[in-house]
């Protein structure tokens, strides 16, 4: 990589239009291919990449309410010469870790330690950035008793009325409403093999297609690469990774992350926080395509052009 | 009582096989009914009369959202917003079938462009927006339409400053629009901020089920939450619950009384008194001009009251009136969301 200017504008290129014409009855291996990555059992995890991208990470533990989730990390380290929040989930990397991390499903506790970092970088005015991956918030009794529907909304409500910059990016996998509840944000980036989708494949093939075996064809149907997650709208840029696929090399992948970090945190920082907000609440708005007889044929909020770099 | 809890467990294979049915009766509205808690059964005249709520058993049935508006109005007093808004098919999806053919099979088994209907009402003479979600339309799920709907309904009544009631009978998030589905949580959650910026107050009622993606977005975000009687309030729901975790459920999870208990919702409300209930706390919240002030209980509060127990006293108040009719077999094809 060189200089402070990430490069890789032809190299996403490439990706997304390998990606992008994906369609058609039969299984798309390249994209297939790439959600694989998004869920490599050696790809860096969140705190792979803040160990690296900060100096001096400071973590924080406990909701002050029930408890400490370890499915989610949350604290402050120094970026670039500035104190900047960084929350996410985290998956294990060995069996006993993993178990430990819950494989990355937040319980409520997880919501609302995140929630209370951020409320504590707002009020000390300085940026947040959330990483996502998780295949979705833990879906258990007692998560369910201690509200976890409201605190994934309680988590996206917080995201929209903070003042200060927020970014979020999709490091791996970004499944389900577990997601989106680190997800409202000023930016959205999506690492090139990360994905983010409504549902897991193994969970829509499920409900789908009755039967746990159409992972593939899931994945098929909803398309949920970084490529086209930006042709929507969803994210606002694809972030390379290093050739092979960001476990090859956690520096360099680390390296990438935090020179976009750095060029879209100086771009938020530059306006102020109403029109932060403003943008923010807009460019949710937009999201979704429908048929408004008033309105046209569709509102449409995708993108035609690809990625740039 | 084991009778109870399965009937009324969501299973989405079961609303799924439901959804296949080429031979499904048209609206239900129509439809007579048998309980599926009581085997007591109804014709569709006695079950709109008692808002279709199993006089023997109290056990709450569907309702569709225009039926919905008129239990919560006047018959006819309510004017629709944004009906022509329609579903895309942004990912050209297909699972077992085309997102377009179950689009319009869901057209036109239900009459409806999409799974909420946005109105303009007055619920016991004060005016409000209402948005109101029909499970009938693909299992109540929230794509780019609701999503734009609910958007629109928070904007319109923080733009007139008059309150919103959502009713929330949603599955969750719609498979077939992807990932755009899942951002339709986000909208609707920074939409309900207008009404806080506009200092109107959201009255949220959870019918059955109100799961998923809903219930982690807007459902879960009321100033005053209601709860039907019965009603699957969750996340996660019990099957996936159950074979992710292994845990064995009890038999309410979920369920409206136990959330009542675990501190997700204000109150449980019986859907004969629900209309009087928002009423009541309307008058408390966004009184009409000058009622804040009267000394006196105003009069729909005596009026709702003697009307409910008008409706229950119309009816067959204890199943041996019609045992003559109760029919083997259970009309769980209707039944609430199994």
């Amino acid at each position: 990589m060189s200089g402070g200017k990430p490069d890789g504008p032809s190299f996403v290129r490439r990706v997304t239009g390998k990606l992008g014409r994906s369609s058609g009855a039969q299984v798309d291996e390249d994209l297939w291919a790439s959600i694989q990555l998004a869920r490599h059992a050696e790809r860096p995890y969140t705190l792979d990449y803040i160990n690296r991208i900060t100096s001096d990470f400071e973590e924080l533990h406990g909701d002050r309410l029930f408890g400490d989730d370890p499915a989610m990390v949350a604290g402050f380290g120094r970026f670039h010469d500035r104190a900047v929040a960084f929350v996410g989930q985290q998956k294990g990397r060995d069996t006993n870790e993993r178990t430990y991390r819950n494989f990355g499903m937040a319980s409520p506790e997880g919501y609302r330690k995140s929630m209370r970092v951020m409320e504590i970088a707002n009020r000390l005015g300085m940026p947040i950035v959330t990483l996502i991956d998780t295949p979705g918030a833990f879906p258990g009794a007692s998560a369910e008793e201690r509200g976890q529907g409201g605190a994934i909304s309680r988590s996206m409500q917080l995201m929209w009325r903070l003042d200060v910059p927020v970014v979020a990016v999709v490091i791996g996998e970004g499944s389900s409403g577990g997601a989106l509840g680190l997800g409202i944000a000023d930016r959205v980036l999506m690492l090139e093999n990360s994905t983010y989708s409504v549902i897991s494949p193994e969970g829509a093939s499920a409900i789908l297609w009755r039967d746990a075996s159409q992972a593939k064809r899931a994945a098929q149907a909803f398309k949920p690469t970084a490529a086209n997650c930006y042709r929507w709208g969803v994210a606002d840029a694809v972030i390379p990774e290093p050739p092979g696929g960001a476990h090859t090399d956690h520096e360099q992948a680390a390296e990438i992350l935090g020179q976009y970090l750095q060029r879209t945190l100086l771009e938020l920082e530059a306006q102020t926080p109403a029109e932060r907000r403003v943008a923010r609440r807009d460019r949710f708005r937009r999201l979704g395509p429908l048929r408004d007889p008033e309105g046209g044929v569709a509102m449409a909020s995708g993108r035609d052009a690809p990625p740039p770099g | 009582m084991s009778r109870v809890g399965r009937n009324i467990t969501v299973s989405i294979d079961r609303l799924r096989h439901l959804g296949h049915r080429q031979d499904r009766p048209g609206r239900i509205a129509s439809d007579a009914s048998t309980c599926p808690k009581c085997d007591s059964h109804y014709s569709g005249d006695e079950m709109r009369r008692n808002l279709r709520v199993c006089p023997a058993c109290g056990h709450h049935f569907p309702v569709t959202a225009h039926e919905r508006l008129e239990q919560l109005g006047e018959p006819g007093g309510y004017v629709e917003l944004w009906s022509d808004l329609r579903a895309a098919d942004p990912l050209q999806f297909t699972d077992i079938k085309p997102y377009v053919d179950r689009i319009r099979e869901a057209e036109s088994k239900t009459g409806m462009n999409e799974a909420i209907v946005c109105a303009e009402i007055e619920v016991r003479h004060v005016p409000c927006v209402a948005a109101i979600m029909d499970f009938t339309f693909m299992g109540g799920s929230m794509g780019a339409v609701v999503g734009e709907k609910l958007a629109r309904a928070c904007e319109h009544a923080a733009q007139k400053g008059i309150p919103l009631i959502i009713l929330s009978s949603s599955g969750g998030a719609r498979m077939q629009e992807g990932t755009l589905a899942l951002m339709q949580m986000a909208k609707t959650v920074i939409a309900l901020d207008a009404l806080a910026e506009a200092q109107v107050p959201v009255i949220m009622i959870l019918a059955h089920p109100t799961t998923g993606g809903v219930w982690a977005s807007f459902a879960s975000l009321g100033d005053v939450t209601y709860a039907e009687p019965g009603a699957l309030i969750a996340f996660s729901g019990p099957r996936v619950i159950e074979e992710t975790t292994r845990e064995v459920l009890p038999a309410d999870f979920g369920r409206a009384e136990r959330q009542l208990a675990n501190g997700q919702v204000d109150a449980v409300v019986d859907r004969r008194e629900l209309a009087a209930r928002i009423g009541r706390v309307l008058h408390i919240l966004a009184p009409p001009d000058g009622e804040a002030l009267l000394a006196t209980p105003p009069g729909w509060a005596q009026g709702g009251a003697e009307r409910v127990g008008r409706v229950a006293q119309s009816l067959p108040s204890i199943p041996g009136k019609i045992m003559g009719r109760i029919r083997p077999g259970s009309g769980d094809d209707e039944g609430p969301a199994e």
